[in-house]
């Protein structure tokens, strides 16, 4: 078969793929399910497979002689100061974007925290967690139980969501982390579902399918950032600081806040890789036979690993539950786990800075591209298959610090 | 207890017909799984699109009106088979096929990416609403166990048994006899050494995803006619379920994944009776769990033995 059959072949292929889908749209009329023919997108669909086809060998030896622009490749100390850099601009961003757009900088960075736990899961130790949203969820319930049944605060809640968070994924990781790769992977998305069906299902405990709502914002030293306090005799922030109230500044110290538990995460998983449990994570990653051998424990060197995300998990769910103001189940899906991965696979597995600016671009490109809302997950499905293809490395790999020779 | 017997032979048959459908499905999981080590999430999502293209097929067929019930289901059948084999061939070739030979993460993360893709391909072209399908094979044989509680087993239900086993004895005589079967059980074995004999594994691997897709597809047209709607998200969860059934029964072996469907329908019907209906989605999640930590292997699966 030449290659004009192979062409042809594959169109036919593709319009068998589009057609059910795209070209005969079902419609309801009353009781009736009718079709609704739309050849367009099939013969189109059809016709650029079939050009695709034919001009492949030309296109293969135009790629051949381009060359892709590769990423700028930073120096250690290039990094260094590219993260400096970008420090100073997030401080400085609450005081010259607009409101709605250090809303969005909070998203990313409440991102940022869970892709930096996520990392220390698959990154460092490679273990592919896909149930790391029901940490999440574990921290933001933490938070919302703990305030609807003993009215504690953000900040009392804080340390104890993610140490819940963090025993959830010891004794959740205790008995699975023996088992390899992708069975482990199977049986975190198990666990995740397993958390997210009981909060749905304890109706009583977690307020079912409805969460839980009126979860208060953080306070500022005990101090409410509100118009009027709640509780009589109380000073709200604006009043002990002689500001006029302004709803604004409450947008900006959770922005604040991110950023801090955000800059926290970053430094305290970036000196737990240069710990020798960090060495022990990467080398477990790379040959777990060889580690065993050297007298390494793997299980317990995974199970901190599986932990520590955990806990990170579960101090970006406190912060998310206080953001939100009501935590309900349905924030809490297996796809919100995938968007996670994502975030940490588009990064570069390991690398910190990467995790940080897939953050930041999976966040800000969907509110960018609102009027691509409806095409925003099918991109995203595709994104992750080409990215597997052509980099799995992610946009900026991961370096180790490393001393080269002179020949 | 006078009612016990037909109570217990109705849940029963209804936990058959179900274990049936996670049968059909677990069989992909596993022959993909048995040759070339992959676990292929988007599984879930070939059942949901073979459903999809059967309501098509039938809203295309009720146009034309008038054909007895048992033709216009075959038709589904067969347009959703042929259709749904494509998608299997198509996914491999693009999706899998690049990412052979590079480790299993790479590949699963891949797969979990066309999962999403195709729930919202179809979202996109069908809506993201359920979809009702009408009922094709209305009507149910009565039981009379002689009591006041009358054993209903629908006709619907009854097809899918009887389909499946049928599926079931076709599949297992084909990898047993013919040249292809043979040919797929050496590169389970072997790939490599398979290919050195002359086998040509690119066409092994492509039609074991066809095989799969063929009977998702099956199980997903079934299914549709049976409960009567679907939306683009019903292969996530069958997905997973069907999983388990496959590690349950040992991935990697056909009687095995017939056996863990089988097993894992009855497990949910049983419980969902019995215990709570909104539990029954969490027995299947802790059943796997529970497998994989008690038994990896499953019930009829090989240990599998680690080679530095």
């Amino acid at each position: 078969m030449g290659r004009l059959g192979h062409a042809l072949l594959a169109a036919l292929l593709t319009a068998v793929v589009v057609a059910p889908v795209f070209g005969l749209r079902l419609v309801r009329e009353g009781a009736a399910t009718l079709l609704e023919p739309h050849w367009r997108p099939v013969a189109t669909a059809a016709a650029a497979v079939f050009a695709f086809h034919l001009a492949r060998p030309w296109l293969a030896r135009a790629a051949g002689r381009m060359r892709l622009p590769q990423l700028p490749a930073l120096p250690a100390g290039g990094r260094r100061s590219a993260a400096l850099l970008l420090a100073a601009l997030a401080l400085a961003w609450p005081f010259f974007g607009s409101r709605s757009q250090v809303d969005i900088a909070t998203l990313v960075l409440i991102y940022v925290m869970l892709g930096l736990g996520l990392n220390i899961v698959v990154g460092f130790a490679g273990l592919l967690d896909l149930g790391f949203v029901g940490f999440y969820a574990v921290g933001a319930y933490t938070y919302a139980l703990l305030y609807h049944w003993a009215g504690w605060g953000f900040w009392q809640a804080l340390p104890l969501a993610g140490a819940m968070s963090a025993l959830f994924g010891f004794l959740l990781g205790f008995p699975v982390l023996r088992l390899r790769g992708d069975y482990l992977a199977i049986v975190t998305l198990g666990f995740g579902e397993i958390i997210r069906l009981l909060l749905t299902n304890l109706g009583g405990l977690t307020g079912g399918p409805d969460g839980i709502a009126g979860i208060p914002k953080p306070t500022v030293f005990g101090m409410e950032m509100a118009r009027r306090a709640s509780a009589g005799g109380g000073t709200t922030f604006h009043e002990f600081m002689g500001w006029a109230f302004d709803s604004r500044d409450m947008v900006v110290y959770l922005y604040l806040m991110a950023l801090l538990l955000a800059l926290a995460t970053l430094f305290v998983s970036s000196r737990l890789i240069r710990m020798p449990i960090g060495r022990a994570w990467e080398a477990l990653r790379e040959d777990e036979i060889a580690c065993r051998s050297l007298g390494l424990d793997p299980t317990r060197i995974k199970l901190s690993a599986f932990t520590l995300g955990a806990m990170f998990a579960g101090f970006g769910g406190a912060f998310f539950a206080a953001r939100q103001g009501l935590v309900n189940p349905e924030s809490f899906t297996f796809i919100e786990s995938a968007l996670i991965l994502s975030i940490v696979v588009l990064g570069g597995m390991g690398s910190q800075l990467g995790v940080v600016l897939a953050a930041a671009v999976l966040t800000v490109l969907p509110e960018l591209a609102r009027e691509f809302a409806e095409y925003r997950m099918l991109l995203f499905g595709l994104a992750m298959v080409l990215m597997m293809m052509w980099r799995p490395q992610g946009l900026l790999p991961m370096k180790r610090p490393h001393v080269e020779l002179d020949p | 207890m006078p009612d016990l017997l037909p109570e217990l032979t109705q849940q029963l048959f209804n936990g058959l017909s179900l274990g049936a459908i996670y049968a059909l499905i677990a069989i992909g999981y596993t022959m993909v799984y048995g040759i070339i080590g992959m676990i292929n999430f988007a599984h879930g999502e070939i059942y949901m699109v073979g459903a999809y293209v059967g309501l098509v097929t039938l809203a295309a067929i009720g146009a034309q009106g008038g054909l007895p019930a048992p033709l216009v289901v075959a038709a589904m059948l067969a347009v959703a088979a042929a259709v749904t084999g494509v998608y299997g061939y198509a996914i491999e070739r693009l999706a899998y096929r690049p990412v052979r030979g590079a480790p299993r993460l790479v590949a699963l993360i891949s797969a979990i990416g066309m999962s999403i893709f195709l729930q919202n391909w179809v979202a996109l072209g069908q809506g993201a609403r359920d979809m009702a399908v009408p009922a094709l094979v209305p009507g149910a044989v009565q039981l009379d166990l002689g009591s006041d509680f009358h054993v209903t087993l629908p006709y619907s239900r009854l097809a899918i048994i009887a389909l499946t086993v049928v599926l079931m004895a076709a599949l297992t005589l084909y990898i047993r006899h013919s040249r292809l079967g043979r040919a797929s059980r050496a590169c389970s074995q072997d790939m490599r050494m398979a290919g050195l004999l002359g086998i040509d594994t690119g066409r092994i691997v492509s039609f074991t995803f066809v095989l799969g897709a063929v009977l998702a597809a099956v199980g997903g047209v079934l299914i549709a006619v049976a409960i009567g709607k679907l939306n683009p998200f019903i292969g996530f969860i069958a997905g997973i379920k069907a999983f388990t059934a496959a590690v349950l029964g040992g991935i990697g072996s056909i009687p095995g994944a017939m056996l863990g469907g089988v097993l894992l329908g009855l497990a949910e019907t049983f419980a969902a009776a019995y215990v709570s209906s909104q539990y029954k989605d969490i027995v299947a999640f802790l059943l796997l769990v529970l497998i994989l930590l008690v038994r990896p292997t499953g019930l009829l699966g090989k240990p599998e033995t680690e080679k530095v």
